[in-house]
């Protein structure tokens, strides 16, 4: 049945293939481009894992026709680090422990990126609701948490910093600290969660 | 996981869909627009269309727009775009909060509007919405146009009033700009599955109050039966009681299944049916009390806290 020539813009990098009408975004990313960022968890739209960025915003690629994205911007884990520079997110993700086996990382990684672009300085519950999408098996969410809140403040900081180096990491943890202790009861539990 | 073989076709506006589904009538074409429901049923074999016709790059479909008397939702809006639009905020909040309790943040960003609808899926949280906001749908066929009344529009599980080869297009809530808006609010709160993300019980209510007395009422609910539903007895109940009266609500949802025969109402593996009849007072109560604490907080438009 039908086959489509399609171009996508993948982390910055233009590249034109054949997909059938079927193929799923994730699998044209992973299987046909090499992307493998982007992981198949599931399979069934809950766990997050395959999340890229569709021109800016956070989707689960595994539910996505590439044929629909043809045009489109994708982004993927792959695309934020700089040579051996890692991006905050990721540093954050690091220092704080947030992963053991590593699988729902990249896909909470783009999510964190789409929530803090939306909000700069979220809470401990609402950081628990926006990576609602992505589910990890491992770390029992905390240190995700942690990182996000860590990533926050990296963020941030870099924005309110005049000179290009990202801001400290010490200080940076510091607060993420005092953000915590602020909201000590134990984090409400996020649907279920 | 991987769907059936099929062939795909974009349009680029309504009438090139809808030359599309007439070409390949016989081949029984299915619309596809942000996919949330249907390639998750494809992967699964639950659907296995010949022929797409891709709807979403119709971007004229996707504004959310005013004028005085009404607002418009084209069916491409999104879930995020439904959520965050101020105007559907300050005017129809009922809404929009019910497509801020779609799924998780990735699903809200795919998902649209009309799909949602379109789907009828007893549990998703946009139809009772719809039905507590007295939207009307409008639909466009190879016939011309006509309007559906929400109220119309879910005929039961999966199914509604549209024909195979209508699309809709707009989701209009009746809503005029100015100061009798001023006290009418709207509220959505929903029970949700823990794995799904989909309504166990999800209820919308729409209020309006006049000089502290509750004029009109409007209440729905998803999950509890094969479509969504009004719950015309609460809404009974409600209308002429003082809005300020803290029993209103209690009251009036104390017995909120009555509304529905004992045989429509869903029981499963997840929440047998008394269990369900339980949730839908608990959850009826909220969402009036929630709706009526907007409508008479000091200064409310409608979308303020209270
Ligand atoms: C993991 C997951 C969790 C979810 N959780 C929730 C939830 O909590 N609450 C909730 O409400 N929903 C939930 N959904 C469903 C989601 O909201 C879907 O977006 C929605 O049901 C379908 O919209 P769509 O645009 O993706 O439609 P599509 O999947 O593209 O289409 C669905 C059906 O509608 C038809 N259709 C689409 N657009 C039109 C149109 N304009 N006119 C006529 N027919 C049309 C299609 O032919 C198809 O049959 C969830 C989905 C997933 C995958
Ligand atoms: S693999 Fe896509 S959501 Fe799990
Ligand atoms: S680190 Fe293993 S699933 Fe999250």
């Amino acid at each position: 049945m039908s086959t489509h020539e399609i171009t996508l813009t993948v982390n910055d990098t233009e590249e034109e293939l054949t997909v059938e009408s079927r193929t799923l975004l994730v699998h044209a990313l992973r299987d046909q481009l090499g992307y493998t960022g982007p992981k198949i968890g599931c399979e069934t739209s809950k766990c997050g894992a395959c999340t890229v960025t569709l021109d800016g915003d956070a989707v689960k690629a595994c539910t996505v026709l590439a044929v629909q994205t043809d045009g489109s911007e994708v982004t993927t884990v792959e695309g934020l680090a700089d040579g051996d520079d890692l991006d905050p997110i990721q540093e954050s993700f690091h220092e704080e422990h947030a992963l053991q086996c590593g699988y729902c990382t990249p896909g909470m990684v783009m999510t964190t990126r789409q929530l803090l672009e939306d909000d700069p300085d979220p809470d401990a519950e609402e950081i628990r609701h926006q990576l609602k999408g992505n589910i990890c098996r491992c770390t029992g969410y905390q240190n995700i948490v942690n990182a996000v809140e860590s990533a926050a403040d990296k963020t941030e900081g870099a924005a309110e910093s005049t000179d290009d180096a990202e801001a400290e990491s010490p200080p940076a943890k510091a607060d993420g600290g005092e953000a915590r202790s602020d909201d000590e009861t134990p984090h409400a539990e996020d649907d279920g969660r | 996981m991987i769907p059936a073989e099929c062939d795909y076709y974009r349009a680029g506006s309504v009438g090139e869909a809808l030359d599309l589904l007439e070409t390949h009538a016989d081949r029984d074409p299915e619309l596809i627009a942000g996919g949330h429901g249907l390639v998750p049923s494809m992967k699964v074999g639950e659907a296995s269309p010949d022929v797409l016709v891709d709807i979403d790059g119709v971007e004229d479909l996707r504004a959310v727009e005013a004028d005085d008397d009404s607002v418009t939702v084209g069916a491409l809006a999104r879930h995020a775009d439904v959520a965050e639009s101020e105007t559907l905020r300050e005017r129809a909040l009922v809404l929009a909060e019910a497509a801020e309790n779609v799924g998780d943040v990735q699903i809200r960003n795919r998902g649209t509007i009309g799909g949602n609808l379109a789907e009828a899926d007893p549990a998703a949280d946009l139809p009772a919405a719809v039905l507590a906001a007295d939207a009307t749908l409008d639909v466009q066929g190879r016939d011309g146009e006509r309007t559906i009344e929400a109220g119309e529009f879910f005929r039961g599980d999966g199914e509604t009033a549209l024909a195979a080869d209508e699309i809709v297009t707009h989701v209009r809530v009746p809503r005029s700009r100015g100061s009798e808006t001023d006290d009418t609010a709207g509220a959505y709160v929903k029970k949700t599955h823990p794995a799904s993300g989909y309504a166990m019980v999800g209820v919308a209510a729409d209020v309006a109050v006049e000089d502290g007395e509750i004029t009109e009422a409007r209440v729905a609910a998803n999950g509890v039966a094969d479509r969504a539903t009004r719950l015309t007895g609460v809404e009974d109940a409600l209308v002429s009681r003082p809005a300020a009266d803290e029993d209103a609500a209690e009251s009036a949802t104390k017995n909120a299944s009555a509304d529905l025969d004992s045989d429509r109402l869903r029981g499963d593996v997840y929440a047998s049916s008394e269990f369900r009849a339980q949730l839908l007072s608990t959850y009826a109560r909220r969402a009036v009390e929630t709706a009526l604490g907007r409508a008479t907080a000091e200064g409310s438009i409608g979308g303020d806290e209270p």
